[in-house]
């Protein structure tokens, strides 16, 4: 199992830094019928847009691959981490007349 | 499939928060008592995995893309409950990106979350249970269901719009568009869905939630030491 989550999350953290930068830039499904159809107007500013990893680019590094790979890289640990805080505590929840 | 700020009204948007708010609260608990302590360490890395594979947008028409929401497969890999709350770390993070509005926050997490996870996760059931519960089923099963709970995503989106847009655009002009589009995306998160269960099958079909007990090695019973 260790090695199982080990070898998953190296899986993860290339998917996100090396092959991300090169996915499709093309709008999503949900942001071409918006665009076709005039919801897209009513977008708002995401109140995070200056967020230093704002739109999956870590701000300051100059080579766009480079920011999107490390933005990626940044996610995977940051939701592994959040995960398995979450997961882990769930034990706090679980009904104390469980056997095992 | 992530909705920004503003393409929904507050009240339809405070509305999915309160849902999206029971659902999670519900999905803790439920999580708690199906997911071993043991695999903790294995839902959190599901969730990471549905975070990289998120950013991998692969082109489904001219000039439109789709990715991965990973909902079924989460669910296939640890449970619809523990899926959902796989999915709502996935989506609280890529706020910090500036990916899906906070406003929408509740919104994303029913459509993308709730509403792909409980649904698909049925329809994996029902279609693995009718296909012999072998592996070949589960691992097609989990395909159909994962396109399938793309199209209930879109159509959820096309719902809370009917709520709570500005009511301009003809409903059923939105709905043929988003389905039509999303049946599309469907293929690739079904085809995405299956190779994941289909190689995590092969190398540990004990940690596959949605393999059914015939298709895992049996359990061993050990004394405590």
């Amino acid at each position: 199992m260790r090695y199982l989550v080990a070898g998953g999350l190296l899986v993860a953290i290339a998917l996100a830094g090396l092959l991300s930068p090169y996915a499709s830039s093309q709008p999503d499904g949900l942001e071409r019928v918006a665009t076709d159809h005039g919801i897209a107007e009513r977008e708002r500013e995401h109140a995070l847009s200056r967020s230093p990893v704002a739109d999956y680019a870590v701000r300051g590094v100059e080579d766009d691959r480079m920011a999107t790979g490390l933005a990626g890289v940044l996610g995977v640990v940051l939701t592994f981490g959040v995960g398995v805080l979450l997961f882990g505590a769930l034990k706090a929840l679980r009904p104390r007349t469980e056997d095992g | 499939m992530h909705i920004p700020d503003g393409f929904i009204g507050a009240g339809a948007s405070i509305g999915a928060g309160v849902v999206s708010a029971g659902g999670v609260a519900v999905a803790l608990r439920q999580a708690a008592r199906t997911l071993s302590e043991r695999l903790a360490p294995l839902a959190g890395l599901v969730a990471a995995f549905v975070f990289a594979v998120q950013m991998l947008n692969f082109p489904v028409a001219a000039g439109t893309s789709g990715h991965l929401i990973g909902g079924v497969l989460a669910a296939v890999l640890v449970g619809p409950w523990a899926a959902v709350l796989c999915l709502t770390v996935v989506l609280g993070v890529q706020a910090l990106f500036a990916d899906g509005g906070l406003t929408a926050l509740g919104l994303n997490v029913l459509n993308m979350g709730l509403l792909t996870a409980l649904p698909g996760y049925g329809l994996f059931f029902v279609l693995r249970s009718a296909l012999g519960n072998g592996r070949t089923a589960v691992v097609a099963a989990a395909g159909v269901a994962a396109t399938l709970s793309v199209v209930i995503a879109a159509a959820a989106f096309v719902a809370e719009y009917a709520i709570g847009g500005a009511g301009e655009v003809d409903i059923a002009t939105v709905l043929k568009a988003m389905v039509a589009v999303h049946t599309l995306i469907g293929i690739g998160e079904g085809v995405i869905t299956a190779l994941t269960v289909g190689a995590v099958l092969s190398v540990r079909p004990d940690l596959v939630y949605g393999a059914p007990a015939a298709a895992r090695p049996a359990l061993e019973i050990r004394t405590a030491t």
